[in-house]
């Protein structure tokens, strides 16, 4: 499984409340969601992000709600992968159980620049930046948890295994 | 090498003699929680289970509180699809408008919460539970719906971090000053994907709804649970509001926790987070001059009786600066009625306030209280993330009911010796 996109960089502790506005959560349906998402902290972003894009962020990114809402209209947005230093727990929580890729890396976290285009090997945990030409070893995902991805959720894993 | 409470507790759940820090555990869970915001994601996801219905009727809490009385069409729609999975699925623990309230000041004070519990619920303030000596902690929705199919969920078993609580804290220091002063010492992420486990002398001098408060905001430091020991004020608690059978986990003597901290209560002045972390603390003699329109007291961290107590104390006799809007939430339809009872509701509404029926409402910019750009608000709340609570502009001051109460009166953040 690979990813590759464009990078939308951001900083430290980007919570979910500028992800996705609580003022929008009155609904529940992705592709709406999808049309807010990081509206707080980039207008910008829908109207430049392209399916397979990329997040790059520091530390601590998805604090504050639990709202999967969050990881869902960033995957509806059309992204491929969520990089970060750390991630808010509860939020790599539901990033795995709807099925959207993200990985820890600090050392790409702390490289990786705005509108680079990077290439993610999620068997390997590789991470490549095709800009500089630099490589980062990020931690490959457990088989479960590829095996989640590749089901585009939790439930449909369970489902699967049954 | 010994285990925290949390990590015995965990065991207990997965029905294991030992656990340790980084292991992955199936745990039994005695309560599963939604609201009306991630529970129609929940049951939407629930759909697509090929095997239907819930584990156990009487261990899911169904609780909408954040948009109710329902603040729209879309909201209602929501409401709506929760009541009618309630009624199909006859869960048990579902809380209509007229006796619901603020989902974790319902649960425990419905007895629905006990010492040795294993909780899940889909809102991240789930852990407020650690209060009563419960692990609990908050997921997202498709873990709820996974929970309610299941009655199980994986957990990676965290280490801890140890904060020692020692001596008595003077007159107007709540848990809020306590748990402020503790996120603005570790940070945001100070506690990521940790226990923070609170112990101590000091424990004493809390009372159950300072613990609350501690508990429910672990979260704001990225904890993934905070937890109190059982003590006498706990089973005097769990006495007067629950049936169930519990049972009591203490850390062992050699627990292993990554830090310790020590945090001296007597010396703690009242506390305030500034935009737009809760990190971001000042304590209030160097706060300085600053000017608000807006003061909150109520939700899930600041909604409970001793909050509306303290706050009814320092209003009493006095009134709101002009131009301020000053917006009181009890948290459940019992401390609304308690504070009727009181007197307290009287004393909020001659000071010039305005007292709500319990909702989430303006803490999460939902309803009830929105702020306009360039507004600034002191709110008993949890966050103060750019936008939370209305414009991007605005601004979010987080401190105690005291604070937020003194601050109204003034028209400008102050303490509460200052008036």
């Amino acid at each position: 499984m690979k990813a590759e996109g464009r990078v939308f960089k951001y900083g430290d502790n980007v919570d979910t409340d500028v992800i996705i506005p609580a003022r929008y959560l009155n609904s529940s349906d992705p592709k709406e969601l999808a049309t807010h998402c990081m509206e707080d902290i980039d207008k910008d972003f829908v109207n430049k992000v392209q399916q397979g894009d990329i997040i790059v962020a520091d530390k601590n990114f998805g604090c504050g709600s639990s709202r999967e809402h969050a990881p869902i209209a960033i995957k509806a947005a059309g992204v491929s992968c969520v990089i970060a230093e750390t991630f808010a727990r509860i939020f790599y929580r539901n990033s795995i159980n709807i099925g959207l890729p993200i990985l820890e890396c600090p050392e790409a976290a702390a490289a990786i620049k705005d509108g680079d285009t990077v290439e993610v090997d999620f068997d390997s945990g590789v991470i490549t930046d095709k800009t500089t030409g630099q490589s980062f070893k990020g931690q490959p995902f457990p088989e479960f948890m590829q095996e989640i991805i590749k089901a585009e959720g939790l439930i449909n894993y369970i489902n699967k295994r049954k | 090498m010994g285990m925290t409470m949390t990590q015995k507790i965990l065991a207990n759940g997965a029905g294991l003699e030992k656990v340790e820090a980084g292991q992955l555990i199936m745990a039994k869970l005695n309560l599963v929680l939604g609201n009306d915001i991630t529970s129609p994601v929940a049951i939407h996801e629930m759909e697509k289970f090929t095997s239907q219905g819930v584990f156990n009727k009487d261990k899911i809490a169904l609780v909408p509180d954040h948009f109710v009385p329902n603040k729209d069409i879309k909201s209602a729609e929501h409401c709506k699809c929760v009541r009618e999975f309630a009624k199909k699925n006859d869960i048990t623990n579902y809380f209509e408008v007229g006796e619901m309230g603020i989902e974790h000041a319902l649960l425990p004070e419905k007895g629905l919460t006990v010492p040795g519990d294993v909780i899940i619920g889909a809102d991240s303030h789930t852990c407020t539970y650690g209060a009563v000596g419960a692990f609990s902690t908050g997921v997202g929705s498709t873990d709820m719906a996974a929970g309610m199919a299941t009655g199980e969920a994986w957990f990676k078993v965290p280490s801890a971090i140890k904060f020692n609580l020692t001596g008595k804290p003077a007159k107007w220091i709540s848990g809020k000053d306590i748990i402020l002063h503790i996120i603005g010492l570790i940070g945001v992420d100070g506690a990521l994907y940790r226990s923070m486990e609170f112990v101590g002398d000091g424990i004493q001098y809390l009372s159950m709804d300072d613990r609350f408060t501690i508990a429910n905001m672990a979260i704001e430091a990225g904890g993934k649970n905070g937890i109190f020991p059982v003590d006498d004020k706990t089973i005097a608690y769990l006495k007067e509001h629950t049936t169930r059978e519990y049972k009591v986990f203490e850390a062992d003597a050699d627990a292993v926790y990554d830090e310790e901290y020590t945090i001296e209560l007597d010396k703690l002045k009242p506390t305030v987070s500034f935009p737009h972390l809760p990190e971001n603390t000042h304590t209030i003699d160097e706060v300085g001059d600053i000017k608000i329109d807006q003061v909150v007291i109520g939700s899930c961290t600041n909604g409970r009786l001793d909050d509306m107590r303290i706050a009814a104390d320092i209003l009493k006799g006095r009134h709101v600066a002009k131009g301020m809007r000053c917006i009181v939430i009890p948290a459940t339809q019992k401390i609304y009625l308690q504070c009727m009872e009181e007197g307290l509701l009287k004393t909020f509404i001659e000071a010039g306030c305005v007292v709500s029926t319990p909702t989430c409402g303006p803490c999460l910019g939902g309803y009830m209280g929105i702020l306009a750009e360039g507004e600034r608000c002191v709110s008993t709340t949890n966050r103060n993330f750019v936008g939370r609570m209305g414009h991007i502009k605005s601004e979010i001051y987080l401190a105690s009911p005291a604070v937020a109460a003194a601050s109204a009166i003034t028209g400008k953040i102050s303490g509460p010796e200052e008036l």
